[in-house]
């Protein structure tokens, strides 16, 4: 097996008293795509931004691409691309004089034409960034992250603020990177967006690492096949409802509840939507919005910090 | 980094010529200013001192005054009146009976040249009748080159080239790095220094364009003079403009915000359009401040425009200026380049 792309052991980044990143350890292979998973706040572009040479470690190593930043700067970034959270383009520029300056910092630029076509842009080649929308920045963006044929991507929450569709497009893009066999780290607070694009995904929590692996290793972590949700109906007040109610339904994990939601983990849907019914049903207790849903990242995070992975 | 620098300084030119304001405050703003300032100094003959007299003055010199065609006279009743008069500036001095048989008395204001020229005026014109003929003879200048206005323009194109080059970099490079596209420029592996770099030669580029129309329209419509040779005056222009450069991208090297530098701008430019000469001759400080006047880029660049244009100076002439100019625009570059704030 060949070296890893991108190699980081023992991360720390303080701002004053916020440890944003908390000891942090992540490895990349080469041709894979790894999904950095959080909530806002998690310290997801801290950790990606001392990966691209942007900042640097209170602690830790990291190895790109087999150089380090404190000898080989030039030559990393070379051969990297990279996508900031929050880069505005200039609006007064079109899209092909944007590339062209981007072009001129590289040794081997590829044609601009090319990436333009690679991002879907073709037809705004000669249009100011100004009149393009969301997604089309954003992909502009991407291009100009792509134009020195990078071996490795950084994508720093690349679908943010972007309408379905839009998204949808920039997914294409990272996709048609991927199986041209380059490497890419992701951040995202989209969980679908971890769960499409990603190889392996680690979610962060408040710096550290909560939970790695696959998107599908991670979700067999949780031990539960679905999760069963329900609204308490709003005439009956929740305080009335004996403790417990729901607590030992056969198939069913740890019940939690958030206002009138309530909802569990459970093992064989079946088994536990019936039996809920019928405890339901023996104390007159209507259930509003019952449904239940295949495990997903999102429900791991809940169930791993309690929060939502989109709460600020 | 040549090819890098390239794009870079193309990239500022056209982001330039799409800014229609900053087009006008470069090109339209300075010949409007010269247009206006050519006219408030057009010459408009001799203007008579404004005096005022004391009713009790002896009929002889309020005779003797009131023959003046270089005086206006204004005859007060109430001395408080024209003292106010004098003290508000309507009048430039007040004309009042000396006691008994001492000669009249002449009020005015030292600090005030018009007050001193119309003293002056006054003695001549009291003195005029006991004198046979004229004491001396009067020519007025009219040689091109002696005029304000010749004085005042290469002041001008001196603080153009200063306001151009501080303004234009400042605020776009605060733009930029509220944009956050400085950072995005980090991750690349172009040359910081070639950014920087790029800074001074677009520079070079809107001089030539700014300050040819600016000459143009001097030397056609203001008879401006350019003894010098031309090619001198291109160098030193360029100078100047690598100069401002250089103190720009200083001054916008860490602020973050379009106050701060706006403020910091005004800091900055605040000493040179008082101390460089512009409007008039620094030489009016006390002769301690003169050193501190001549340091500043500015005055450097004011003195060597007039030296080539109204004396006709060669490069010898002015190459202590021009060493101000480099070393200006050097160590500013410098430390911007090491103090530079990329987010
Ligand atoms: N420049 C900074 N100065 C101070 N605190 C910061 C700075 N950048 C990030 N932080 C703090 O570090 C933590 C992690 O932030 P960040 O890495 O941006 O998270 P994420 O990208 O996951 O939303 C947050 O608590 C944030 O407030
Ligand atoms: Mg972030």
């Amino acid at each position: 097996m060949s070296a890893p792309a991108v190699s980081a052991k023992g991360l720390v980044r303080r701002f004053g008293t916020v440890v944003a990143v908390d000891g942090l350890d992540l490895e990349i292979d080469a041709g894979t795509c790894l999904g950095l998973l959080g909530p806002n706040g998690a310290g997801k572009t801290t950790t990606i931004e001392m990966l691209e040479g942007l900042r640097r470690p209170d602690a830790g190593e990291i190895e790109i691409l087999g150089m380090g930043w404190d000898r080989d700067g030039p030559r990393i970034r070379q051969r990297i691309g990279v996508q900031l959270q929050e880069t505005m383009l200039q609006e007064k520029l079109t899209c092909d004089e944007t590339l062209r300056v981007f072009a001129s910092f590289y040794a081997h630029p590829r044609p601009r034409d090319e990436v333009m076509d690679i991002v879907g842009l073709v037809e705004k080649k000669g249009a100011r960034v100004g009149t393009l929308s969301g997604g089309q920045k954003q992909r502009l963006a991407l291009g100009c992250a792509l134009i020195n044929r990078p071996d490795l991507l950084f994508l720093d929450e690349p679908s943010t603020g972007l309408d379905p569709q839009a998204r949808r497009r920039v997914w294409e893009v990272v996709e048609a990177f991927t199986s041209d066999g380059g490497t890419v780290l992701l951040t995202t607070h989209y969980m679908e967006e971890a769960e499409r694009l990603s190889d392996r995904v680690i979610i962060i929590d408040q710096g550290r690492i909560i939970a790695e692996g696959s998107p599908q290793q991670i979700i067999d972590g949780l031990d539960a096949e679905a999760i069963v949700e329900f609204r308490i109906a709003s005439d009956r007040n929740g305080a009335d409802l004996p403790d417990g109610l729901f607590d030992d339904l056969p198939g069913a994990g740890s019940v939690r509840r958030s206002g009138d939601v309530v909802s569990f983990e459970v093992t064989d849907v079946q088994a536990a939507v019936f039996a809920l019914l019928q405890r339901a049903k023996e104390h007159d207790v209507a259930l509003d919005d019952l449904r239940t849903h295949r495990t997903t990242l999102e429900d791991v995070f809940v169930s791993l910090t309690g929060r939502q992975l989109r709460d600020g | 980094m040549g090819r890098t620098l390239w794009e870079l300084t193309r990239l500022r030119l056209l982001l330039f010529l799409r800014e229609p304001e900053v087009l006008f405050w470069v090109f339209a703003f300075p010949i409007i200013m010269a247009l206006v300032l050519a006219f408030a100094f057009k010459d408009r003959g001799v203007e008579p001192s404004k005096i005022g007299v004391l009713a009790s003055a002896p009929d002889a010199v309020r005779k003797a005054l009131a023959a003046s065609d270089e005086l206006e006279v204004e005859t007060y009743d109430d001395r408080e009146v024209a003292e106010h008069a004098l003290a508000r500036g309507r009048i430039d001095v007040l004309v009042s009976p000396g006691a008994a048989s001492e000669p009249p008395l002449v009020h005015l204001d030292e600090n005030r040249t018009e007050s001193v020229t119309a003293r002056l005026r006054v003695r001549d014109a009291l003195q005029a009748p006991l004198r046979s003929g004229p004491v001396t003879e009067e020519r007025p200048v009219a040689a091109v080159g002696s005029r304000y206005i010749d004085f005042l323009f290469p002041g001008l194109l001196g603080m153009n080239i200063m306001g151009t080059g501080l303004w234009g970099i400042g605020f776009y490079l605060v733009d930029q790095r509220q944009k956050k596209l400085l950072r995005r420029m980090l991750v690349t592996p172009m040359p910081r220094a070639a950014y920087l770099l790029s800074f001074i030669t677009s520079r070079f580029v809107l001089l030539a364009a700014e300050v040819l129309a600016l000459l143009a329209f001097g030397l056609w419509m203001l008879d401006v003079p350019l003894d010098g040779s031309i090619v001198l005056f291109g160098l030193l222009t360029i100078f100047g403009a690598a100069s401002f450069a250089g103190l720009g991208l200083l001054v916008a090297s860490r602020a973050r915000h379009i106050e701060t530098i706006s403020n910091l701008m005004n800091l900055v430019m605040m000493p040179m359009w008082l101390g460089s000469g512009v409007f008039f001759s620094y030489e009016r400080f006390p002769e301690a401040m003169h050193p501190f006047c001549r340091a500043l880029p500015l005055t450097a660049l004011n003195d060597a425009l007039r030296a080539v244009m109204l004396d006709g100076a060669g490069a010898n002439d002015i190459a202590p200026e021009l060493g101000v100019l480099l070393a200006w625009g050097v160590v500013c570059y410098a430390v911007a380049l090491k103090v530079f704030r990329w987010e």
